[in-house]
């Protein structure tokens, strides 16, 4: 396998976390509900698929593990959200403390230990060919996954009729309700995929990124997700290519360390912080494409009585 | 069955003041319930845990000094939330100040004058004001969400106190630890009494009596509540949010830089990669906690303080994991939240059918 092949396998392991938690808190927002926990979800995702993975053997385990531990914490915040009618900006960083917190307290019995790798499924014959063979078709369920996710929520969205009512319900929640779709229980559903997509990055980077248990170890990604949805204003496709920008930024940084380049380690690393920023900043330059996409009730409050 | 919210008229004054209560005491049964988990007497652990921090003069000291730093950012973050600007960057605004402030020991080494800890304090807080301006000015000129930016330059500020401290202010006698030259006599702030109480203790009970009287009393105060609960009344009464923005995020930032500077010009003595255990974090949950409110907050540092402190006797005496402070506080924030909805509403429990029945 030649350098530039390693390099762009690398920058694919850095952007799949991104792009899995991105594409669910998209469908989350799109739905009009501003989950701030995705830090949370996406770390108790590593820790859950951590543990089952090791104490079972199957990193396939760890996968489903970290998919539920995701799911869980999701249900706490639907449930605060969506039934209680709390703050959605304090519950969404209310789960992103716990989920630090628990995700620490839990991992600390597995810190330091070996990880069971979840291993590459390579497509026979594909694989061989030359270049484009061991990327495209050497890969890992979630790559493949996170991919066909990206196709999935588009025709999800764009072409169903549950695309249509989650945009519904995103859009004005109470012409929603007037036309008789449950809104609570439609944003209960798409928090629960958000922290679904969340559990499943956290648990790739404990099973693949670095296959080990360290605490915080999702640091910040959650959030650069978040910055990501609002990035990409709202649409699948633009998520995938800012995922991939992001993942290549956080991966030239230790390319740069490694050619020996005297550029100080810590401004490197902070550059993946540094450039969402930025991104942030750019978006305000396309406010058109902004406001069209914007979930017009997003983090707003739904009670069905009035 | 079927969990039904039932809007007051008005909001409940009773469940304001009981919330919280409440929230602790759910904590504190659920915090029972994991040490039971764990193999442990629930009193015992619950004990050691929430009751030991204030028995004895030294570990109520100890928790003076952890409450003055959760005080003094909690209540400016209080004013932020109020005014519905998120500022949640004040870890990040710790550490510059702490930055600017150590300059001083850094390069004026042998500046010794009555001034040098009060220009080193004046840094601290003006580093912190300057570092929160930076999402204020990306929310005001760009509409840049002040969440994400304030959160993202955390992790930017503190690799940048982990790139001073292990290459330019790094100790040259240090044998080669990643630390600060060691602050003098002179640029360390004054001990009250015999113990480790320093004065930052005294600005954090000042801080909260300002904000409470700029809060309840002044303009400025009127304008922050007015536009946090309602921007569009606040734009009809000549109130500016963009101003409101800058106010507070600047306000909480020069007390998160302070708090920074005291930390290390107080318990620490040096600058080293990491000066704070989370308290820019935890003050999120102390802000809440104390209702938003600067008085509320003093309570609120307290309780979170035992916390911290409770967390390191149960690693010592009972031989489980300082991690569980960090729980509890998550769990705390989520406690209260779920509690403030019965300030606002009446919660009703119905059985499914009669649910059905009614509607």
């Amino acid at each position: 396998m030649g350098a530039f092949e390693a390099v762009i396998l690398t920058i694919i392991t850095a952007s799949t976390p991104l792009l899995l938690a991105a594409i669910g808190e998209l469908v989350t927002e799109r739905a009009g509900v501003l989950n701030l926990g995705v830090e949370g979800m996406m770390i108790m995702g590593a820790v859950c698929g951590f543990a089952a993975a090791y104490t079972t053997g199957s990193p396939i385990f760890g996968v489903g593990a970290g998919l539920l531990g995701g799911v869980g914490m999701s249900l706490l915040f639907a449930f605060l959200t969506q039934t209680l009618m709390t703050s959605q900006v304090a519950t969404g960083l209310a789960l992103t403390l716990l989920g630090l917190g628990l995700s620490g307290l839990i991992g600390e019995a597995f810190t330091g230990l070996p990880g069971v790798k979840l291993g590459p499924i390579d497509i026979p014959f594909l694989i061989d060919l030359p270049f484009v063979g061991s990327i495209l078709f050497g890969q890992d369920i979630l790559v493949y996954f996170s991919f066909a996710l990206v196709a999935i929520v588009t025709y999800m969205l764009f072409r169903t009729r549950t695309g249509l009512i989650i945009n519904a319900v995103g859009g004005n929640h109470h012409s929603a309700h007037a036309l008789g779709y449950d809104v609570v229980k439609v944003r209960y559903a798409c928090i629960a995929f958000g922290g679904a997509c969340s559990g499943l990055a956290g648990a790739y980077l404990s099973l693949v990124y670095t296959p080990q248990w360290i605490e915080n170890m999702s640091s910040g990604r959650g959030w650069i997700a978040l910055a990501l949805v609002a990035f990409s204003s709202w649409l699948p496709r633009r998520v995938l290519v800012g995922a991939y920008l992001f993942g290549t930024v956080w991966i030239m940084g230790l390319y740069v360390q490694a050619l020996g380049v005297a550029i100080p380690a810590q401004l490197l690393s902070s550059l993946p912080y540094l450039v969402t920023i930025t991104a942030l900043i750019m978006m305000s330059g396309d406010k058109t494409l902004t406001k069209v996409n914007t979930p017009a009730c997003i983090g707003q409050p739904f009670a069905p009585e009035r | 069955m079927k969990i039904i919210l039932e809007k007051r008229i008005e909001h409940s004054r009773v469940m304001a003041l009981l919330s919280p209560l409440l929230a602790i005491a759910i904590t504190v049964v659920i915090g029972g319930i994991i040490f039971a988990s764990l193999g442990l007497d629930p009193a015992e652990a619950l004990y050691v845990y929430f009751v030991e921090p204030v028995t004895t003069l030294w570990s109520i000291e100890e928790l003076i000094v952890k409450a003055a730093p959760l005080v003094l950012i909690g209540a400016g973050l209080a004013i932020c939330y109020s005014a519905n600007v998120w500022n949640i960057g004040a870890e990040g605004q710790l550490t510059i100040g702490a930055l600017f402030g150590s300059a001083i020991p850094v390069y004026f080494t042998t500046w010794q004058s009555p001034l040098t800890l009060v220009v080193m304090l004046v840094l601290g807080g003006f580093g912190g004001a300057l570092f929160a301006a930076i999402p204020a000015a990306l929310k005001n000129r760009f509409g840049a969400n002040e969440i994400l930016t304030s959160l993202m330059l955390v992790y930017v500020a503190q690799l940048l106190l982990d790139w001073l401290v292990r290459g330019p202010w790094r100790d040259p006698q240090g044998y080669n630890f990643p630390q600060s030259v060691p602050f003098e006599g002179w640029q360390q702030l004054p001990l009250l009494g015999e113990g480790r109480v320093h004065i930052g203790a005294i600005f954090a009970v000042m801080a909260v009596i300002v904000l409470a009287i700029m809060m309840g009393r002044s303009l400025r105060g009127f304008e922050i509540r007015v536009v946090g609960n309602s921007p569009r009344a606040g734009a009809f009464a000549g109130f500016h949010q963009k101003r409101v923005v800058w106010f507070t995020f600047m306000l909480s930032g020069a007390l998160a830089g302070l708090a920074g500077i005291c930390e290390v010009a107080g318990p620490s003595g040096e600058l080293q990669p990491s000066i704070s255990p989370g308290y820019g974090f935890t003050a999120i949950i102390v802000a809440f906690l104390g209702r938003l409110n600067p008085i509320g907050v003093l309570f609120a540092g307290f309780l979170l303080a035992i916390s911290y402190l409770g967390g390191e006797a149960a690693q010592v005496e009972l031989g489980i994991s300082d991690k569980t402070a960090q729980v509890f506080q998550g769990m705390l924030l989520f406690f209260i939240l779920a509690c403030d909805t019965m300030i606002l509403y009446r919660i009703k429990i119905a059985s499914g059918r009669s649910a059905s029945a009614k509607a």
